[in-house]
C-alpha cells in the first residue's frame, strides 16, 4: 500500500490482543452518555475476526439476560476500546462460527483449549 | 486568500475522530502548488490564477511551456490549471501549500472519473436486465424498450441506452477537510473523490457553502 496512506492510519491498538474465533472475551469499550463518558463491558465469544488492516474488526456473541443473543462487533484499532481481556481460548475447526448462531445452551459450549 | 489546489488523489483509507467514530476519507497529495501567471481583468478581461502542480523532467514538457515557466524561475510543472478568483492576493512564483485549506472547512473536489468503455444499459443507468428464466435467451443485460411504437415512430432524443461511460469531468461537491498536513502537503476530505488513485484532482472552496 502507499506509504503516504499508511502513515495517516491509526496505529495497531496495544490494548487489544490477537483474537482467535472462540475466545471468550470481555470488552472493555468506552461509550458516551449525553456529555458523561463511562466504560461498558461486553463479555461473550468471538465469532469472527476480520482482519483488513486499519479496517479490522471482530464480533463477539452474547447471551442477553432474556435469552435472546446479543452480536456487537468492534474495530479493533478504535481508540473507545479500553482493554479486551481474554478468559480462555476454546477448541474449534472453524474460523467463522455462524453455528453458534443457531443454538443455545449446552449445545452453545466450546470446548477450551489450554 | 485564494482557496483552491491541485493535487493527487492518493487513495482511501479510514481514520478516528476524537470521539472514536471512524471517518472515511480520502488522501490527497495536494502541493506544493507554484502560481505561474496572474491574470487580470484590465489585461485579460477576468480575474483568475494560474497555478501548476507536480514536478517533472524537462524534457516532459514542451519549450512553450519551459519558457513560459521559466519568466517565473519554477520548476518544470505537468499541469497548469486557471482558478478563477475575486480579489487577487497572490503574485507569480508564489508557492501555496496544504494549509490554504483549514481542518472542517467544506470543499468540492474536481476530477476525471474512471473511463468505463462503452458500457451497456444496466451498468451505465442500472436498468434491470431481462428475466434470468423461463425460457429466456440472449435477454439477460438487455435495455427492452426504447420508447413508444408507431407514434413517435422514433426514438427521442436523450433516451438512455448503451454508450461511453466514465472518463468525464465529475465534481463532488461540499466535501469536509478532515485533515491537513502542510509539511507533507496532504489533504483529507472525508468521502470518495472521483477517479482512479494517482489521478490528478482540483480542489476549490466549496460553491455551495
Amino acid at each position: 500500500m502507499n506509504e503516504l496512506l499508511k502513515s495517516i492510519e491509526p496505529a495497531v491498538n496495544p490494548n487489544v490482543p490477537h483474537l482467535d474465533p472462540g475466545d471468550i472475551v470481555s470488552v472493555h469499550a468506552k461509550i458516551k452518555e449525553g456529555t458523561r463518558e463511562r466504560v461498558q463491558e461486553f463479555k461473550g465469544t468471538v465469532l469472527f475476526t476480520h482482519n483488513n488492516g486499519s479496517n479490522s474488526s471482530f464480533t463477539v456473541r452474547r447471551i442477553a439476560s432474556n435469552g435472546v443473543g446479543v452480536e456487537r462487533t468492534f474495530l479493533t484499532r478504535s481508540p473507545r476500546l479500553e482493554k479486551v481481556v481474554i478468559d480462555r481460548h476454546s477448541k474449534v475447526r472453524r474460523a467463522r462460527l455462524y453455528y453458534l448462531r443457531g443454538r443455545t445452551g449446552k449445545s452453545a459450549r466450546l470446548k477450551q483449549r489450554f | 486568500m485564494l482557496k483552491g489546489l491541485i493535487g493527487k488523489k492518493i487513495g482511501m483509507t479510514q481514520i478516528f475522530d476524537e470521539d472514536g467514530a471512524a471517518i472515511p476519507i480520502t488522501l490527497i497529495e495536494a502541493g506544493p502548488c507554484y502560481v505561474t501567471q496572474v491574470r487580470t481583468q484590465e489585461r485579460d478581461g477576468y480575474a483568475a490564477v494560474q497555478m501548476g502542480f507536480s514536478e517533472v523532467k524537462p524534457k516532459r514538457l514542451t519549450g512553450g511551456t519551459l519558457g513560459h515557466l521559466k519568466k517565473n524561475e519554477l520548476p518544470p510543472l505537468r499541469f497548469l490549471r486557471e482558478f478563477r478568483v475575486k480579489d487577487l492576493d497572490v503574485a507569480e512564483g508564489d508557492v501555496l501549500k496544504a494549509d490554504v485549506f483549514a481542518v472542517g472547512e467544506r470543499v468540492d473536489v474536481i476530477g476525471t472519473s474512471k473511463g468505463r468503455g462503452f458500457a451497456g444499459a444496466v451498468k451505465r443507468y442500472g436498468f434491470a436486465g431481462g428475466p434470468k428464466t423461463h425460457g429466456q435467451s440472449d435477454r439477460q443485460r438487455a435495455p427492452g424498450s426504447r420508447g413508444s411504437g408507431t407514434t413517435p415512430g422514433r426514438v427521442f432524443k436523450g433516451a438512455r441506452g448503451p454508450g461511453h461511460m466514465g472518463n468525464v469531468r465529475v465534481t463532488s461537491q461540499h466535501l469536509k477537510v478532515e485533515l491537513v498536513d502542510a509539511e507533507r502537503n496532504l489533504v483529507g476530505v472525508r468521502g470518495a473523490v472521483p477517479g482512479p488513485r494517482g489521478r490528478m484532482v482540483l480542489i476549490k472552496e466549496a460553491r455551495k457553502q
